[in-house]
């Protein structure tokens, strides 16, 4: 099912300032989607209609079908994790686990048996009755996930779900949470401002800024081809060239730049007329470097002058100085 | 350096005793003999017999502990909701009057709050035939309208301090609001809220303008006796009674300290 979420011109006002500005999106059943963006963006507030906690100034929202635009966030099929993963500190792990199932009415065998099985996917058994202040950053995290699970949500919603945690950590549990979402088959909805932990769990980013949406797609086409300056900036790196287009066709388009003193060439469908002008944008992992003049077809060459080194990582930042900078 | 730590040490010194000296004094001379409060006749308990057989003393005491004990708790649930509304209900409408009307009591002079309630009593009774007598319900009313501004402000900068988005997990895992209100947001600030009750508890022991405004003939509370009994000189049983209290608070001031203690390191 392609639209599972099916938000139409969703607008949301605080006074005079505009934090969502009439937004259209479709998210499909079983989706890992992130939704991508600098603070205050609007991205949180997004998330924050989805689970009901801000109504809409304008537009609307259908889960699975039903029009939850203005339905109480206890009365929705939706759970949200939340940055801080709010534990309630009063109670213990299993406690805070079965809550929402105690506010269901579910009989008490059925919850502590579905608890079990929450805390053996969180791995979090030997911690049943540990009180929250007694657990590290990740297995609160964990908490968090599990008692935002333990619903079965249609949608499970996560801000900034990795945020709270050291960068080692971060990556195991950004596996974790793929492989729960992939077992469960729950349509995941995360916020992050982190680029490099959107492109590697979701299925589809949307991009957004100053409460616009910059570019929806997967990963890889927007990372390959960005829809405007905005995404090509903030996604990875780049280096930009400024130029005139020379020729243009339904494959290549060809912009002569005095800033690189050659004639580049881009792949892909034609946007842009001859004579105009245009920035044309290069990613660094696709630029190789050698000391001889590569002989291949179709290679493009530029020389320089290397000025800067930079070790990163797991990759060296290598600056050039061009004849014509100079 | 050596220097220094003396003249240190002296100051500390010359702090508590400024503090406790008045107070030691007061319990040295309850156990005096004699019928003169300062002058020392040897030692007896005879004022602590006394006090017990004063049944005005005693009727005092009953009558400002039950006022306290209500005042308190009517203070403790109003001042609570004062606090919610102020810290969780947004920037409605009239907020700002709100919250300075909450607060205006606990720097309006005390003089000006008695007798501005006394005179409500007044045109109350002239119109509705309530109070027919100021007493007891006069004086709870009073202490309950400027002890609620403690608590209110004690409970609404616990609620400012708590992430909000604990009440809003709560309803997002399905409870309706005022569940969560008992879930969730009242275990959380009970702490603030047991403070609150004893802070109005004390207040209402402890005020002598107030009740003094709005009591009625035969409603004396412990303050009020006192007062007037020192007004005639100091009679030593007066001395014993303030022993009592002395010890009684600090009987409490370290219960509370072991229990907090206790429960520190149980966290740990």
């Amino acid at each position: 099912m392609k639209d599972f979420i099916r938000i139409r011109g969703i607008s949301k006002t605080f006074g005079d300032f505009i934090a969502v500005n009439k937004v259209d999106l479709d998210i499909g059943k079983g989706e890992l989607f992130s939704i991508l963006g600098g603070s205050g963006c609007g991205k949180t507030t997004l998330l924050r209609m989805l689970a009901g906690f801000e109504v809409p100034t304008a537009g609307s929202i259908e889960i699975d079908g039903i029009d939850v635009t203005h339905m109480a966030p206890y009365d929705r099929p939706v759970n949200m994790m939340f940055q801080s993963y709010a534990i309630f500190p009063h109670m213990n792990v299993a406690k805070n686990i079965g809550y929402g199932l105690r506010k269901e009415g579910v009989a008490k065998a059925e919850i502590a048996r579905r608890v079990d099985a929450m805390l053996e996917l969180v791995q979090l058994v030997d911690f049943k009755t540990r009180k929250p202040d007694q657990l590290s950053g990740g297995q609160r995290q964990r908490v968090a996930l599990a008692r935002a699970l333990i619903k079965r949500p249609k949608v499970l919603l996560l801000d900034e779900p990795l945020a709270a945690l050291d960068k080692k950590l971060r990556e195991h549990t950004q596996f974790e949470l793929m492989n729960i979402q992939d077992e469960l088959g729950i349509t995941f909805v995360v916020v992050t401002h982190d680029q490099e932990e959107a492109m590697t769990l979701s299925s589809r980013i949307v991009v957004m800024d100053k409460g616009e949406f910059q570019q929806v797609g997967t990963p890889k086409e927007i990372y390959e081809f960005p829809a405007n300056r905005f995404v090509a900036d903030f996604i990875g790196t780049i280096n930009t060239f400024e130029g005139i287009v020379t020729a243009a066709d339904d494959e290549t388009t060809s912009v002569y730049s005095d800033e690189a003193g050659e004639t580049l060439i881009a792949r892909g469908k034609q946007l842009f007329e001859v004579g105009q002008q245009v920035e044309i944008a290069v990613r660094p992992e696709k630029i190789f470097i050698d000391k001889e003049r590569s002989t291949r077809e179709g290679d493009i060459c530029l020389e320089g002058v290397v000025d800067d080194l930079d070790i990163l990582a797991i990759a060296r930042c290598i600056g050039f100085a061009l004849p014509q900078e100079k | 350096m050596k220097q220094q730590s003396r003249f240190i040490l002296s100051i500390l010194s010359f702090g508590y005793a400024f503090l406790y000296i008045p107070l030691a004094s007061v319990v040295f001379f309850s156990f005096n003999a004699s019928n003169l409060a300062t002058v020392w006749g040897g030692f007896s308990t005879r004022w602590y017999g006394e006090l017990f057989r004063n049944d005005q003393v005693l009727e005092a005491l009953f009558l400002s502990v039950r006022i306290a004990l209500t005042s308190a708790t009517l203070a403790t649930i109003l001042g609570t909701m004062a606090g919610l509304v102020l810290a969780r209900f947004g920037r409605f409408k009239g907020r700002t009057l709100f919250s300075g009307m909450i607060t205006s009591p606990m720097v309006m002079p005390e003089v000006i709050t008695g007798l501005s309630l006394l005179l409500l009593f007044i045109t109350l009774q002239q119109i509705t035939g309530w109070p027919g007598q100021r007493g007891f319900s006069t004086i709870t009313i009073a202490h309950t309208t400027f002890s609620m501004a403690y608590v209110a402000v004690i409970v609404q900068s616990r609620l400012v301090s708590m992430d909000e988005s604990l009440e809003e997990a709560a309803m997002d895992l399905g409870g309706r609001p005022l569940r969560v209100v008992f879930d969730i947001t009242l275990p959380l600030i009970a702490p603030a809220m047991i403070a609150g009750w004893l802070l109005a508890f004390t207040l209402s022991l402890d005020d002598l303008v107030i009740a003094s405004f709005v009591s009625g003939p035969g409603s004396t509370t412990l303050p009020m006796l006192i007062f007037s009994k020192v007004k005639l000189g100091v009679s030593p049983d007066i001395n014993a009674l303030a022993s009592l209290i002395i010890v009684t608070v600090g009987l409490g001031v370290v219960l509370a300290w072991l229990f907090g203690r206790r429960r520190s390191s149980k966290a740990q």
